[in-house]
C-alpha cells in the first residue's frame, strides 16, 4: 500500500520545517568555529548529514534528494577529499607535507586565525556530511528498492 | 640495518604475494608483509602504531582467510609441523624482542605527560594560532593521522555504494 503523501504526520513535518534550517546553521557553526571551540569537521559533518537526514525522515526521500540528490552528495564528498589534500600538497610550497603555510596566523581566539585549520575543518566536514548522507541515502534505496520486488 | 632487512623481507613477501598461484597462500604471505610492518614500527619506536598495525592485520587475515576458503581446514597434525612451528616460534621472539627495545624508551607509567605531548601543550597556541588544542593537533601537528581518517571514511563510501547499489549507473541511464 503507497501513502499518497510520504513522510510522517503534519506534526513532525510542521516541526521539521521549523527546526532542520537550525540544525543545519548549527553544524555549519560548529566547523567555522572548530579551530576556537570544541567541535570541529567531524562533528560539523556529522550535524550537516543529521540535518538532511531529519529531512529525508520526516518528508520522505524524494525531497531530501531533491534538495542534495546522491550524485551532487558523492561530488561534494570528493571535493572535500581534494580539497584536504590539495591544502596538503599546498604545504610542500611552504616546507613539507600538510605544512600550515601561513605566515600570519591572525590573532587568536578570532574568528580569521589558525592559518589553514578552519579551511581543513570545512574540507573534512564536507567530506563526513556527504559521506554519512550518502551511506544513509543508499541503504533507504536498497530497501525501497527490495522491497518492490 | 634491522629496517633494511624487514624491507627486504617485506618486500620479498608482496612479490610472493602477487607472484604465487594459492590463494590461500598469497592471503598469508600479505599477512607476513603486514607483520613486518608492524616490526618496522616497533624498530622505528612506535609502539603504539605496532600494536595498531599488529591487531588490524590479525583481524584482516582472519577475515580474508574465512573469505578465500570455502570449508574448515582439518587441524593439521601431520607434515611440516617442526618447520611451522619454529617459524612461528622465531617471529614471535623477534616480535617480542623489538617490543622489548621499543617499550624501554617509554616514560614510566603514571608519568603526568608523555613528553611529546607536552611540547603541543607548551608550544600549540604559537605555531598554529588555533585557540582549540585539539583542532591544532588534529589538523596540523597530526594531520597526516587526520587524512588517513578522511581515507578509510572515504573508502567505506566507496564501498558501501559499491555493494549497496543494484545497477550501475550506466544501465540506469539506459533505462
Amino acid at each position: 500500500m503507497k501513502n499518497p503523501e510520504p513522510g510522517m504526520t503534519l506534526i513532525v513535518k510542521t516541526i521539521t520545517r521549523l527546526t532542520v534550517g537550525l540544525i543545519l546553521l548549527y553544524g555549519i557553526y560548529i566547523v567555522l568555529h572548530g579551530h576556537l571551540t570544541p567541535g570541529g569537521g567531524f562533528a560539523g559533518g556529522v550535524i550537516i548529514a543529521l540535518s538532511f537526514i531529519h529531512l529525508m525522515l520526516a518528508f520522505g526521500k524524494e525531497t531530501a534528494l531533491k534538495k542534495l540528490s546522491e550524485a551532487r552528495a558523492s561530488l561534494i564528498e570528493s571535493l572535500g577529499a581534494i580539497m584536504f589534500l590539495s591544502i596538503g600538497v599546498l604545504g610542500i610550497a611552504g616546507g613539507y607535507f600538510l605544512f600550515n603555510f601561513f605566515v600570519d596566523k591572525g590573532r587568536p581566539f578570532h574568528l580569521f586565525s589558525a592559518g589553514t585549520i578552519p579551511f581543513c575543518n570545512i574540507a573534512i566536514s564536507l567530506k563526513v556530511g556527504a559521506g554519512l548522507f550518502i551511506i544513509f541515502a543508499a541503504l533507504i534505496i536498497f530497501r525501497s528498492l527490495g522491497s518492490e520486488e | 640495518m634491522e629496517l633494511n632487512l624487514l624491507l627486504l623481507f617485506m618486500i620479498f613477501s608482496a612479490i610472493v604475494a602477487v607472484q604465487i598461484e594459492d590463494l590461500l597462500s598469497s592471503v598469508i604471505a600479505v599477512g607476513a608483509v603486514g607483520l613486518g610492518l608492524s616490526l618496522a614500527f616497533l624498530v622505528l619506536k612506535a609502539p603504539d602504531l605496532a600494536i595498531t598495525q599488529l591487531v588490524v592485520e590479525i583481524l584482516c587475515l582472519i577475515i580474508l582467510i574465512r573469505a578465500t576458503i570455502k570449508k574448515d581446514l582439518p587441524f593439521s597434525t601431520s607434515g611440516r609441523w617442526v618447520f611451522n612451528t619454529m617459524s612461528t616460534v622465531v617471529f614471535v621472539v623477534m616480535f617480542l624482542l623489538f617490543a622489548f627495545f621499543a617499550l624501554r624508551e617509554l616514560p614510566r607509567f603514571g608519568a603526568p605527560i608523555m613528553r611529546v605531548a607536552q611540547e603541543y601543550i607548551a608550544t600549540g597556541l604559537q605555531k598554529t594560532g588555533a585557540a582549540n588544542l585539539v583542532s591544532s593537533v588534529i589538523l596540523d601537528f597530526r594531520a597526516y593521522d587526520t587524512l588517513g581518517e578522511a581515507t578509510v571514511l572515504f573508502t567505506a563510501v566507496i564501498g558501501v555504494l559499491a555493494v549497496i547499489r543494484k545497477v550501475g549507473r550506466i544501465n540506469n541511464e539506459k533505462s
